[in-house]
Parts: C-alpha cells; sequence; structure tokens
C-alpha cells in the first residue's frame, strides 16, 4: 500500500536521523537538506538510496539534484512510489 | 593432427610480494587551497584526504614502478631473471607506444620477460591480478609483476573544486607466484560501458591537438588546459557504495568466505566516505581492518590497492597470510573484486 505523506516525512525523518544523526523531530516539510539538516551531497546520495529502498520507488540521479527540500522529496516520493 | 604439447603451470598461485614508492614531495590540503574556493575541513569531511604526494620531474611513472618493484621482488624472495610477465595498469603514461612495461622490465633486469600496458582504471590492479593468477596458472609465466603507477598530479584540472583536492601519484606492485594452496579466489569483474561518461578525460588528446581550439577549456589566465579526470560525484558515489557493495559480497561468496572469516577489507582509495558506507553496506565485523591509506596518499588509482596493502603489512595492522577482500572500482566504468591471502 503507497505510503501517506505524513509516513514519507516520518520515513524520511528516520533515515536522516540514521545517516547525519539529525534529530527526528528538526525533518520537516521545509527544511533543506543541505543548509538545516547538514546533509551533504554525499549522504543525500544514501539518503535517497535508503528511501528508494523503504518505499519502493526509483530516484535516478539526474532527480536527485532537484530534492532541496524535505518537501521535495516528500512530493517526488508520493508522485513515484509503486 | 598433431599432437601439440599443452604448456605446464602451478596447481594454484599467490601474491608473494608487496611494494610500493610514494613521491617525496606530500602534499597537504593548504596547497591545494590556494587555487579553489573551499577549506581543509571541507575537503577532509568530503574525501578523508589530509595529505597525498605528487610526483616531481625525475618521479616518472618508470621510475616510480621501478623503486616499488624492486621492494616486491625482494620481499618475494625472488631474481628479477624469474620474472616472466610485467603487467602494468596505468591511465598516466602519456606515451602510448611503446607499453612503458617494456622498458620496466628491462631496467629491473628481467630475462626478456613479457611485458605490456592495460587501461583499466581504478579496477586496474584487479585486472592485472587476474590476469597474472592466470598466466602462473596455466604456464605462461612462473612469476608475474603486476604494477598499478599513477601521476594523477599531471591530469587534475587545480581549479576544478570538485577534484582539485582527490588526486595522488605513486606506485605499487606485487609478485605473483606458484601456490600448492589456492590464495586468489574467483575474481568477480565486469564493465558498465553505459556509464563511461561518469569518469572521463576533459578533452581527448586528439581533439587537443586538431580540434577547434577556441572551444578548448581554458584556465583563469586563458591558456588551453591540459586534459583533466572529471567525474560526476554523486552517480559514481552511488555506484561505487551501493553496487561495489553487492560485487563485493559475490567476491566473498564466490572465495567461500564469511565476512567473519575476514581479516582485511583493501577497497580502492577512492574517497574515505565512499570507503565507509562500503563498510557499513557489506555489514563488516568490527575485527575487519579496513585501509584507509586515502588519508595520507589520496586516490591513485590503480596504485592505490598495492600501496594501502604494503601499508597495512608495514604498520603491523594486516599480518602475512591474513584473508584480504579486496575491490577496485573506477572509470569504464570498471571493476574488479577478489580474495587473496597477503604475502
Amino acid at each position: 500500500m503507497a505510503a501517506t505523506q505524513e509516513e514519507i516525512v516520518e520515513g524520511l525523518a528516520e533515515i536522516v536521523n540514521e545517516i547525519a544523526g539529525i534529530p527526528v523531530e528538526d525533518v520537516q516539510l521545509d527544511k533543506s537538506f543541505t543548509d538545516d539538516l547538514d546533509v551533504d551531497s554525499l549522504s543525500m546520495v544514501e539518503v535517497v538510496v535508503a528511501a528508494e529502498e523503504r518505499f519502493d520507488v526509483k530516484i535516478p540521479d539526474e532527480d536527485v539534484k532537484n530534492l532541496k527540500t524535505v518537501g521535495d522529496a516528500t512530493e517526488y516520493i508520493l508522485k513515484h512510489q509503486a | 593432427m598433431s599432437k601439440i604439447n599443452p604448456s605446464k603451470g602451478a596447481p594454484y598461485a599467490r601474491i608473494l610480494g608487496v611494494g610500493g614508492y610514494r613521491p617525496t614531495r606530500v602534499v597537504p590540503n593548504e596547497v591545494i587551497l590556494e587555487t579553489i574556493d573551499s577549506s581543509d575541513e571541507w575537503i577532509r569531511s568530503r574525501s578523508g584526504i589530509e595529505t597525498r604526494h605528487w610526483a616531481g620531474p625525475e618521479e616518472t611513472v618508470a621510475a616510480m614502478s621501478i623503486e616499488a618493484s624492486g621492494k616486491a621482488i625482494a620481499d618475494a624472495g625472488i631474481d628479477a631473471e624469474q620474472i616472466g610477465a610485467v603487467v602494468v595498469s596505468t591511465v598516466s603514461h602519456f606515451s602510448q607506444t611503446p607499453a612503458i612495461a617494456t622498458v620496466i622490465a628491462d631496467r629491473l633486469g628481467t630475462n626478456k620477460a613479457a611485458a605490456f600496458d592495460i587501461s583499466a582504471g581504478c579496477a586496474g590492479f584487479g585486472y592485472g591480478l587476474t590476469l597474472a593468477k592466470g598466466m602462473v596458472v596455466e604456464g605462461s609465466a612462473e612469476y608475474v609483476l603486476v604494477i598499478g603507477v599513477e601521476r594523477l598530479s599531471d591530469l587534475t584540472d587545480l581549479e576544478d573544486r570538485t577534484t582539485a583536492f582527490l588526486f595522488g601519484d605513486g606506485a605499487g606492485a606485487v609478485v605473483v607466484g606458484p601456490s600448492q594452496e589456492p590464495a586468489i579466489g574467483p575474481t568477480v569483474w565486469g564493465s558498465e560501458g553505459d556509464k563511461s561518461e561518469t569518469i572521463k578525460q576533459t578533452v581527448s588528446w586528439d581533439r587537443l591537438h586538431f580540434g577547434d581550439r577556441s572551444a578548448l577549456p581554458q584556465d583563469s589566465q586563458g591558456n588551453i588546459k591540459f586534459p583533466a579526470i572529471t567525474q560526476e560525484g554523486q552517480a559514481v558515489f552511488r555506484w561505487a557504495v551501493f553496487e561495489m557493495a553487492k560485487v563485493a559480497q559475490q567476491a566473498l561468496d564466490a572465495a567461500g568466505i564469511s565476512a567473519d572469516d575476514l581479516d582485511v577489507f583493501i577497497p580502492h582509495q577512492a574517497n574515505v566516505r565512499i570507503i565507509d558506507s562500503m563498510v557499513k553496506t557489506l555489514k563488516l565485523p568490527e575485527h575487519v581492518t579496513v585501509a584507509r591509506d586515502i588519508r595520507t596518499t589520496g586516490n591513485t588509482s590503480a596504485a592505490s590497492i598495492p600501496l594501502a596493502m604494503e601499508r597495512l603489512l608495514a604498520t603491523g595492522e594486516a599480518k602475512s597470510g591474513d584473508t584480504a577482500l579486496v575491490i577496485g572500482f573506477g572509470a569504464g566504468l570498471v571493476y574488479a573484486a577478489t580474495v587473496v591471502t597477503l604475502p
């Protein structure tokens, strides 16, 4: 069953916490991965791969650069999840 | 039909000795920061690199190879005349003909050993090792010298903030010879040419010479830039960490070695972040010693695995007889992974 927006944000928060050590409550829709959450370009790849597995979605390299905020990623996953 | 005698090889092959050469000039991040807008902290956090070695004019591809090979031959306890083949993996020897391997074989004092160069980027050592194992077991050479050597500082764009800090120079060599026990496992190797654009030379040699000069990349002084290695960082990182972890696991499975049996992990020294993520993805146990030679050596492409191997043995972090997983991966994209017994 496809995940809801709330479930996706919750899932992303756990992933970002695991990879970058950011508290889950800091991961909000309007937060920028790089500027607010200290997720650099390489950690972002790890976040993307973990999100792909968790939400059964493919996020190609060329789309990763457009995912600036948690909201961008959530919207992308909502739209593309299997 | 006439009967043809078969060649007679050894039952198995093993690495008998290893040697390395690091150029005398040590280059700290401060020197890199003279030409790019970055910081020591940024470079360390993105790559793990603190210093690298850059070769001087006398430290040619041949000269560095001869130094490293001399140590490997001594470590193996054989004489240069016993070497039947010399395989050199490099992308930074700037004369395509003849192969530099012939010059190295001659200067080392081999007895007209077969000698050739291969181009397999950062997987070059694994490719060379696989060829060497084949030669020893098939019988075309009793001892094979495999050299990974690079002067990547010559192919570095010092004004490119994403790669200026990455590359280093050096040579690593191993002697592969006969063994009564299996000591080099099955190689898991391959290529993914559909990703050939992700790591490449900025300008081809023919375009540099014959192409439209106005279309060639220029430096801040308006001079045409020498070709350099460029890469798509995120795409390469994803491939290296997640796809190469699968290849590494396949090499372990093919050798019948579990992660618990493993003593040492020597991945190509591309970036400490790739190494750390691979260790995590492979779920390697705490007791496995992981090579992180990149911190003081940088990325030396084909030379990185034998250089890291030599250092781990020299510092006592690894010991002779340890079981090590080695995996190289890079421009091509190409990869090669195998399990070896350390010399």
